[in-house]
């Protein structure tokens, strides 16, 4: 391990996402792809068929006419699939899935059969010659009038359900100002570009897969255990990842219905999701309503809060997305009470979401404060920093890092907040209502064990290799960099990267905006060993001029080991490799959470302010510009980071104007499920987007000084959209998204 | 609070416990069941009994000859073939992507004589004679098309996947622009005669391409950045 | 997607009788065709490719008008001089619709056969579809139905064979009806033109019908008749997002003026009903009277008579007058091209 009190210095930047040119040109390669090691021509295509009732039972597949088409290797179905030990689920990262092994129907759209052909045509056609007979069973949907039901998770997880600190009931009835009110988000779907896929194929007992996901680990256990094979039987490749969102954060059904595919016809089955497909068997984010009161002293001191939270879950799996999560800790209130509840429904299940709780829980949240800063007659900034938690008020316990003041003083003044019209709907430019709104943006910063391998090769090249993923989050530019770094100062550009293949050093899921501060200290531990094993070599090596120097007196800078008392004696790693019969020098290495880690809280905050421009009579609402800043630790480099940051900010935009699953409440099915109308912003939707970043860094958290980026930029941004909506209309909608139909009604 | 790394968690937990001491009966009860089933399908199979269902099912043939990427080509295709399905399960040309697959994303677009369509809504049938340019004959690694390098120079992507679709819409769009071409913003703003490469311009006519990355401020840099180059 | 034989057709008249064998279909640009055969919606036996008929010409007429053939793409269409300069309230309707790909690939026959985007039509996972499924029932009436009709719909409950609440997803076909377009058709028998008000239907006691074309009907053209409103005209469209996305409402208003007053006009409602929505009664109520906010109320009143929305898009009546009032109002500033 390096030690965690190494000063962060910045690393030196590469001027282009390492891989920009593979994907500029069409040469980088996603999981459906690839054409080998198999014979292309092997090929053979899956198709997933999707029960059509809610909730019942299969009685029968007739799958003789699809059998006889034109093409058609298999039709696996319940009736006939091989049998697999399936273990029971372990929610939420171990997932119930819905692998072919029993009749029993719980949600429409439920993967039942899979149709196995020469090609993807002519799969999907034999797919519409079944004859399915189900007997129906009565469903549980319309989760919204069915609140009452609601009850506690099974497995909360680390977050109990109910949580309570001080006496709300007193300090309510204290409270000079209480507003109280309903807001509700609704169910989401992740829709990465890329959509879900998988090429598997067996060789012998062993089983490879080309797999498009965030945790190539992650699909190595659970398939191993699936399938009752040893763990080191199952490679998972995914050099890149076209999108993943959470979506692709666990091994959903149709990672095995492709393998016991290409089980059963003895090829390589390629078995990719269609979009209609990714509403329902990939995980969703639930629907929350959140009843939240507040109550302040009369100078706008937050004195109780109080948020209950009811969301739907699927009958197969608990999965509780915790948005009252952020009423515990963002603000100091003496006293907080919050509880989350399920209501069991026959839909899919639901999953982690980019910012999954901080997403809706700053979107509920920083809209009901916003109404009581209004109620108070006070700038909503301003009551942001009358409530000012310094220290973590959920576990009373500091920070390791926390500088949202200075975020929201170098927000406010790029933005212009101090021009804000502070009566709603009085700033008016021609047809369009101008409003300002703003929210407080909060992530936490998590950290796992990672490992990872540094190499430097024959001719001082260096190699770094890690079994994480890049969604498009830079992670093997983070990896060029850090490697380069630490490394004594190389170019990053000249460095070779290796990700996505589970048969490098084992590394986290890329979730929870953790793979950078858990990937990167530990590519920093195995290049710091690379140089020890470096200079014991030179040590050795009589033709050198470092020949019998010590490693304490050794350090590596720009591709050379230096003597620390004299410059000038130097060799460069090219020539030790040579020297060591081109023999590459290669040292693993490793990083955990820092110890200590829980006498603090590492959390990200950012200042998120918006202006929109309503037309009256439309009612459509124009994101004309955002101002953001956070603190997030170090930003490792600005251009990929400031563009997942924006990313997250378009997210936001979406989770405030646009994107929402509508499940038909008699057959329980998404009937939005393509992206013609579930909408996700267009480029036309996005006005200027201004992020900065305070570039403090966390050295607590980290040796790095970075916490991750990932998520904190969709939070806070809907609240900041839907309070500049109030600011421009009057109209308050606590009801996302707000369309302009929930505008033109309110 | 709530994260996905939970489920991690659960993975190192669940590793302890994990398969070296599976009973091996279950596994081999499985390898071995499957073995069987694969003889059983080999023979099974109805190769022979090709009755009238399969003749129904029976892909209709058609000979298409057309150029990509420069290159004519021959192919005998089943009719129902998009071009994107060719591109990428046919001739290995996998830069064009298949997002949504029903002309909702434009992952898929490619130039089709020039302009920009989506692949995956055109039959492939359709196309005899027809010049097709993908993201592969844009421009290669050490040879970028000026679209491509505006990218790069902008990191106008994040994961990548909507990207060799959004270069070829931002290539047709510098050739819609010197033709004069108008959009919904032309009439908005009452620039209906040659309109200028506006920034509300760029978004509108990059609208036709979804990132859910949310890389959009790049992409409208990079295309800003190309329409002042004058690149041809 | 079923097998099927493709037939590159070389003239109308071998087109024609191509497509009258059972289960052929039309081929133009295959935006909303082959979508619909991806989905299962549609399953012709054989496509007839009617994209090299060179009916991708925009001409004048002689009664001073414009013919738009069959397969003029949208994107050519939108960007036609003529076009522009006399008839921008068609090309502001063209372009607003899809998006460039798609433009350049829809063409003008098959934007006027274009089908509704009814999730319960869509979905053939969804049992209940009178229009996919005749006699199946309407499963939008209970269901969601937030981008449904609230004019001209067929309501006789659920299970009843006739109930339709779908609405015509076109842009073009709003700016056509305002315009006064006539479809110019060949069939086996020959060659008729139908008022395009006259060529979409509702859904009357056949909601599986879309139009009164026949089948082995094809499209030759659009006749445009002379420009009327090239000075005064505004294409609206209401959405959930800015570009790429179908109407929630849109309007089509033109207005012929003779100083502050309307001579004449032409007005039109996308996304409320099975067929573009026409108001004669509108029209009327505009003609003749001044161009202000009063008029313009009056008529979008007149317009939204008898309309009746449900559980999720009874919001479309006041939004569709106020779409119209706004629309009314850029189109008498005179501000389009």
């Amino acid at each position: 391990m390096i030690q965690e009190q190494v000063t962060p210095h910045r690393q030196k930047q590469m001027d282009h996402r390492y891989d920009a040119v593979a994907k500029v040109t069409g040469t980088a390669q996603y999981a459906a792809e690839f054409t080998g090691p198999f014979p292309a021509k092997d090929v053979t295509y899956g198709y997933v068929v999707q029960s059509t009732i809610p909730n019942g039972t299969l009685l029968s597949i007739n799958a003789d006419a699809a059998e006889a088409a034109s093409g058609v290797l298999a039709v696996l179905t319940p009736f006939n699939a091989p049998k697999l030990p399936v273990p029971p689920p372990n929610p939420p990262a171990r997932r119930n899935l819905t692998v072919l092994q029993d009749a029993t129907v719980s949600y429409n759209g439920q993967p039942i059969a899979v149709v196995v052909a020469l090609s993807l045509a002519q799969a999907q056609y034999a797919a519409s010659l079944l004859t399915i007979r189900y007997k129906q069973e009565p469903a549980k949907l319309e989760f919204r009038k069915h609140l009452a039901e609601a009850r506690s998770p099974k497995q909360p997880g680390k977050e109990p359900a109910v949580n309570h600190r001080g006496d709300t009931t007193a300090a309510f009835a204290k409270a000079s100002v209480v507003v109280e009110g309903t807001y509700v988000t609704p169910i989401q779907n992740h829709n990465p570009m890329e959509p879900h896929s998988t090429i598997a194929w067996w060789e012998g007992e062993k089983l490879n897969l080309y797999d498009s996901t965030q945790a190539i680990s992650g699909v190595k256990q659970s398939i191993a255990k699936l399938f009752q094979i040893p763990v080191d039987f199952v490679r998972v490749q995914c050099p890149y990842t076209g999108g993943g969102f959470g979506s692709k954060g666990s091994m959903w059904s149709h990672v095995p219905l492709a393998a016991l595919s290409a089980r059963v016809v003895g090829k390589p089955v390629k078995l990719v999701l269609g979009r209609e497909q990714m509403f329902g068997p990939v995980g969703a984010r639930p629907s929350t309503v959140n009843r939240i009161k507040l109550g302040a002293t009369s100078d706008g001191k937050l004195v109780a809060m109080q948020h209950d939270v009811v969301m739907n879950a699927s009958v197969l799996e608990d999965f509780t997305e915790h948005s009252a999560g952020v009423t515990k800790m963002l603000y100091k209130s003496p006293a907080v009470s919050v509880t989350e509840k399920l209501v069991e429904q026959n839909l899919g299940v639901s999953t982690f979401q980019r910012a999954p709780g901080e997403a809706p829980g700053t979107a509920v949240l920083e809209t009901a404060m916003d109404e009581l800063a209004i109620r108070l007659n006070m700038d909503p900034l301003q009551l942001r920093l009358i409530n000012y938690a310094d220290t973590d008020p959920s576990q009373d316990r500091p920070f390791t890092s926390k500088n949202l003041k200075v975020a929201y003083q170098q927000a406010a003044a790029r933005f212009g907040w101090s021009k804000r019209p502070t009566q709603a709907g009085t700033q008016i430019e021609g047809n369009n209502l101008i409003g300002y709104g703003m929210a407080t943006a909060t992530y936490p910063a998590n950290r796992s064990a990672a490992q990872a391998v540094v190499r430097i090769l024959p001719g001082g090249r260096a190699f770094v290799g890690s079994g994480t993923q890049d969604l498009g989050t830079g992670m093997y530019t983070m990896l060029a960099q850090t490697c380069a770094d630490s490394l004594g100062g190389l170019d990053p550009a000249t460095v070779q990267v290796k990700l996505g293949d589970s048969t490098l050093p084992k590394a986290p899921v890329s979730g929870g905006s953790q793979s950078t501060a858990s990937v990167c200290p530990a590519v920093q531990d195995a290049a710091a060993q690379v140089i020890l094993k470096l200079s014991e070599l030179v040590a050795l090596q009589t033709a050198s001029p470092l020949f019998g120097k010590g490693s304490s007196e050794l350090t590596a800078k720009d591709g050379r080991l230096v003597a620390k008392n004299n410059p000038a004696l130097a060799d460069s790693f090219a020539s030790i490799v040579q020297r060591n019969g081109n023999i590459p020098v290669e040292a693993m290495g490793s990083a955990e959470k820092s110890e200590g880690a829980d006498a603090y809280t590492s959390q990200s905050f950012g200042a998120v302010f918006a202006e929109v421009a309503v037309d009256k009579d439309t009612h459509m609402v124009e994101v004309r510009r955002i101002v953001a800043t956070y603190d997030i630790g170090t930003l490792l480099n600005d251009k990929t980071g400031t563009n997942q940051l924006e990313g997250g900010i378009v997210w936001g935009v979406s989770f405030a104007l646009h994107e929402e699953t509508h499940i038909d409440p008699v057959y329980g099915r998404t009937v939005n499920e393509n992206l013609a109308e579930y909408h996700v912003p267009v480029n036309a939707d996005i006005g200027t987007l201004d992020v900065t970043v305070l570039n403090i860094a966390d050295t607590k958290f980290n040796p790095l000084g970075a916490r991750g980026i990932g998520e904190i930029g969709i939070t806070g941004a809907a609240a900041a959209v839907g309070n500049a909506i109030f600011n421009a209309t009057g109209k308050r909608v606590r009801e996302f998204p707000i369309t302009p139909d929930k505008i033109m009604t309110a | 609070m709530a994260s996905c790394t939970d489920l991690e968690e659960e993975l190192v937990r669940d590793e302890s416990v994990a398969t070296p001491h599976e009973p091996e009966m279950s596994r081999r009860n499985f390898l071995t069941a499957t073995t069987a089933l694969t003889a059983a399908l080999a023979v099974g199979l109805p190769h022979a009994a090709d009755a009238q269902s399969t003749t129904a099912s029976a892909p209709r043939m058609a000979d298409l000859l057309l150029t990509i990427n420069g290159k004519q080509q021959a192919l005998p295709i089943d009719t129902r073939t998009t071009l994107l399905d060719l591109l990428r399960e046919n001739l290995e040309l996998t830069g064009s992507k298949k997002g949504c697959d029903h002309g909702q994303c434009g992952a898929c677009t490619v130039l089709l004589n020039g302009r920009r369509v989506n692949s995956c809504l055109t039959l492939a049938v359709t196309l005899s004679g027809a010049e097709v340019t993908t993201i592969e004959g844009l421009g290669q690694p050490g040879n970028l098309h000026p679209a491509q390098q505006a990218f790069v120079d902008h990191d106008g992507f994040q994961c990548g996947y909507c990207t060799p679709g959004q270069i070829n819409s931002a290539a047709a769009l510098i050739d819609e622009f010197k033709r004069g071409e108008l959009s919904q913003v032309s009439f908005e703003t009452g620039k209906t005669d040659h309109p200028q490469a506006t920034e509300r311009e760029i978004k509108e006519r990059m609208s036709g391409n979804i990132c859910r990355c949310g890389a959009y401020p790049n992409i409208v840099a990079a295309v800003r950045a190309l329409t002042m180059g004058g690149v041809a | 997607m079923n097998p099927f034989t493709y037939e590159r057709a070389a003239a109308a008249d071998t087109a024609i009788r191509a497509a009258s064998s059972h289960g052929a279909k039309f081929l133009g640009g295959g935006t909303n065709l082959v979508d619909l055969m991806k989905y299962g919606v549609e399953h012709p036996t054989t496509l007839v490719d009617v994209n090299h008929l060179g009916m991708d010409q925009v001409t004048p007429t002689a009664a001073g008008g414009m013919f738009v053939g069959g397969s003029v793409r949208n994107s050519d269409l939108a960007n036609n001089p003529a076009i522009v300069r006399n008839y921008p309230l068609l090309s502001h309707a063209l372009l607003a619709g899809a998006s460039p790909q798609l433009r350049n690939m829809a063409t003008t026959a098959g934007n006027l056969l274009q089908r509704t985007r009814c999730y319960y039509f869509m979905d053939t996972a969804f049992p209940a579809c009178n229009k996919r499924e005749p006699g199946s029932g309407c499963a939008a009436l209970n269901g969601f139905n937030r981008i449904h009709a609230v004019l001209g719909q067929t309501d006789e409950g659920a299970a009843s064979p006739h109930t339709c609440i779908a609405t015509n997803p076109s842009d073009m076909n709003v700016a056509m009806y305002a315009l006064g377009a006539v479809v110019e058709v060949q069939g086996p028998k020959g060659k008729r033109s139908i008022a395009v008000a006259d060529f979409h239907r509702l859904p009357g006691k056949n909601p599986e019908l879309d139009t009164n074309l026949r089948p082995d009907e094809l499209i030759l053209g659009v006749t445009l008749p002379p420009a009327t409103f090239a000075k005064n005209s505004w294409y609206l469209k209401v959405r959930d997002r800015q570009s790429y996305a179908f109407a929630l409402v849109s309007v089509a208003a033109g207005l012929e003026m003779n100083g502050g007053t309307i001579k004449s006009a032409g007005l039109a409602l996308g996304g409320v009903a099975h067929k573009p929505w026409q108001s004669k009664e509108a029209e009327r109520a505009l003609a003749g009277k001044p161009a202000n906010r009063t008029t313009f109320m009056d008529a979008a009143n007149v317009a939204l008579t008898g309309a009746h929305g449900y559980k999720d898009n009874a919001f479309k009546v006041e939004m569709a007058k106020q779409t119209i009032v706004r629309a009314l109002t850029l189109a008498a500033q005179g501000v389009q091209a």
